[in-house]
């Protein structure tokens, strides 16, 4: 049967128009053959490999009836300007219907400098909400029940003082810190690779990272510790196997991290988190997820040992991708952004953030926020592809390219344990290479006319005018910001500040977990800059090695 | 007859970031494309000031200046690069640049003395094509 057709596949005129150079390979460069069949699933074992939604190996989702009980998280991530602009855009996400908040939060914050730093020059409030001390933090959550709804927070470097700060803040609203629930990104390998927002060298900001693990896991039981995240490896650049690969890897240091600091796996394993990218590969995107669901059961039980089932499954937030977003012809974003977000959809994604059409050119307006909030619930309650759990199990070609991209995964494995583990390979620099590699090759696929990236080599528009609703964050924003955190320094106890810098300083020279000294500068209301400023003096400042 | 020139050295570019800005993918592309249509090419890394990013580009003779911004602080950076380069008399070095800048800014910056701005789709086919001619231009009239 498979032979007949493929006689007559052999005898049928190969298209050769635009993009058709593509045909034969998904967006990463996987190799495609025109038809799956049997024989392309033949070594696929049932139980081993595919088993019950909600049971091991977790490929088909890591809860028996997914969407059905329970839909995912409408998370959309938000910030800009000041805490008081955001927290009036967090109150109308929720007004319309958004689960759960998401900061996102400015550069000179998520480098560890106040707003009236020399460094922040040009940068307050523009990619982010500015965040300089608790007194921003209580500003942003102000009229938000931190008790009931649960936060993300996108920051690395600073994780730690984020955390405090939101601590603080809640305590000071009467809210323990037991009763929080929410994720903080806190991956700090991944900005070496990928994002560059990093502060310390790797060692000692990867110690800083396994003393919240340590912390959250004695204090905060409903939080997540850490997320994983995958995102900016796939916006840097990487194919989807690279994503998951040094995703996984990254997770697996913290893991190691915290085992060697002799955490018990099942006592921490269960908050961690991951985040993924949703690229413009529909069955490339959904088997990676399959495919990251499967290597994270079978290592965290058979490597790390782990026992309890919950420290199996591996649960992830999704973005859309920002960098398949085009500033050409924006409203065809609103597109892709749906089938991005059916993709991280049919993969079992926990939580999702659909991108917003004209983030390419400036921070989304409210209108196209709503736009992005109203593509998740079209998806969640009209087409019903909640209705089945994983709906493409047992697809030929999807079977056969989670196997793949879990093949290229462990091959990456292999050669990082060559390197001696994630961090040295960090350090060497061998992923960040990778994905430059990668990422020039995809942009050569786009300029040859291989791929067609509709609106800019393909239907373009050239006589097309930019809308003019883009959001502007004016000068006003940094000036303000800027005399607020000097007046926050003025009107405090400075010698309590002195005091519990200078304790800072020494826990972060010996081996006391952090967290307490930091909770206890946030309550002094030092700046998010002097705190960095303190471990700065201990730890140094990263400089990246460059390559391109 | 035919006269015989020096064989000419190849264009001298510096790519640079500037500010807090870690988004460094586009940069990367950009440089190795340079590269690979014969130029010598310097990237200067992150978080370098305007001040930094002119000093380089002096110090190593450099036809073009390239600055990629992506995190919204362009109408900052870019027009203090074009004051420093008053300042150092350096303004034959030809500046453009790219990121995530709305069309309005864009036409702002070229009227400061930015020479071109590239958003995210320009084809680096005209990026090249741009350097080659602009900064060619330059090497014609400094020698």
């Amino acid at each position: 049967m498979i032979e007949r057709w493929e006689r007559k596949a052999e005898a049928a005129p190969v298209r050769r128009d635009k993009g058709s150079g593509a045909a034969d390979r998904t967006i990463s460069d996987v190799p495609l053959k025109p038809l799956y069949g049997p024989a392309d699933v033949a070594q696929l074992d049932l139980t081993r490999d595919l088993g019950a939604p909600g049971e091991f190996p977790y490929t088909r989702g890591i809860h028996p009836t997914m969407y059905r009980s329970r839909l995912w998280t409408m998370r959309q991530f938000a910030g800009f300007g000041n805490a008081k602009q955001t927290n009036e855009r967090y109150h109308f996400l929720l007004s319309q219907g958004q689960m759960g908040l998401s900061v996102a939060f400015d550069m000179p914050t998520l480098m560890g400098y106040d707003s009236d730093s020399p460094k922040a020059l040009g940068e307050v409030g523009k990619c982010g909400v500015a965040i300089d001390s608790i007194r921003d933090m209580e500003t942003l959550f102000d009229g938000i029940d931190l008790g009931a709804i649960t936060t993300s927070m996108t920051i690395n470097g600073p994780a730690a003082i984020a955390l405090a700060q939101y601590i603080v803040t809640a305590e000071n609203k009467g809210i323990p810190r037991a009763a929080l629930g929410g994720t903080i990104q806190a991956d700090i390998l991944k900005e070496y690779i990928a994002q560059k927002e990093w502060i310390f060298p790797p060692r000692p900001h990867v110690r800083i990272i396994i003393d919240m693990m340590e912390f959250c896991t004695r204090e905060m039981p409903k939080w997540n510790t850490i997320s994983v995240s995958g995102y900016h490896i796939r916006e840097a650049g990487s194919t989807a196997a690279q994503e998951l690969a040094f995703t996984l890897a990254d997770g697996f240091a913290y893991v190691e991290g915290a085992i060697a600091r002799g955490l018990d796996v099942d006592a921490f394993a269960p908050r961690l988190s991951f985040f993924f990218n949703s690229h413009s590969d529909f069955f490339e995107e959904i088997a990676k997820f399959r495919a990251a669901r499967r290597i994270y059961a079978r290592r965290m039980r058979d490597v790390y040992g782990a026992k309890d089932p919950r420290s199996w499954q591996l649960r992830f937030h999704t973005q859309t991708a920002g960098c398949s977003a085009t500033a050409q012809q924006p409203e065809n974003n609103i597109v892709r952004v749906a089938y991005e977000a059916m993709a991280a959809v049919l993969g079992g994604t926990q939580s999702l953030h659909t991108n917003s059409m004209d983030e390419v050119l400036a921070l989304p307006t409210e209108k196209s926020v709503e736009i992005a909030l109203r593509t998740q619930q079209v998806l969640a309650y009209e087409t019903n592809v909640t209705n089945v759990v994983d709906p493409l199990g047992g697809s030929y070609y999807v079977e056969a390219l989670t196997a793949e991209i879990e093949r290229q995964a462990l091959d990456y494995f292999d050669r990082i344990a060559e390197f001696g583990g994630m961090i040295e390979a960090v350090e060497a620099g061998y992923p960040q290479r990778e994905i430059a590699d990668a990422s020039y090759r995809y942009q050569r696929s786009i300029e040859s006319g291989d791929r067609v990236i509709v609106g800019v080599n393909a239907f373009e528009k050239p006589d097309e005018v930019q809308s003019p609703d883009l959001l502007k964050i004016g000068v006003e924003i940094e000036r303000g910001q800027a005399r607020a955190v000097q007046d926050v320094r003025a009107g405090r106890d400075g010698s309590a500040v002195e005091a519990s810098l200078a304790a800072l300083k020494r826990a972060c020279a010996g081996d006391a977990n952090v967290m307490p000294a930091l909770i206890e500068c946030v309550r002094n209301v030092a700046t998010e800059g002097e705190i960095v400023d303190a471990m700065v003096e201990v730890y140094g400042r990263y400089v990246e090695q460059t390559q391109f | 007859m035919t006269t015989t020139k020096a064989p000419a050295r190849p264009l001298r570019v510096i790519v640079a970031k500037a500010g807090l800005d870690g988004h460094d993918r586009g940069a990367k592309v950009i440089a190795r494309a340079l590269r690979d249509a014969g130029m010598e090419v310097i990237y200067t890394g992150l978080f370098q000031t305007p001040e930094q990013i002119v000093q380089t580009a002096i110090q190593e003779d450099a036809d073009g200046i390239g600055l990629s911004i992506l995190s919204g602080a362009h109408m900052t950076l870019f027009p203090l690069v074009v004051e420093q380069l008053k300042a150092q008399g350096a303004d034959d070095i030809v500046f453009f640049g790219g990121g995530t800048i709305p069309n309005d800014d864009a036409a702002e910056l070229k009227r400061l003395g930015v020479r071109e701005i590239f958003t995210p789709g320009a084809p680096l086919s005209e990026i090249i094509a741009f350097v080659e001619r602009e900064c060619g231009k330059r090497r014609e009239l400094v020698g």
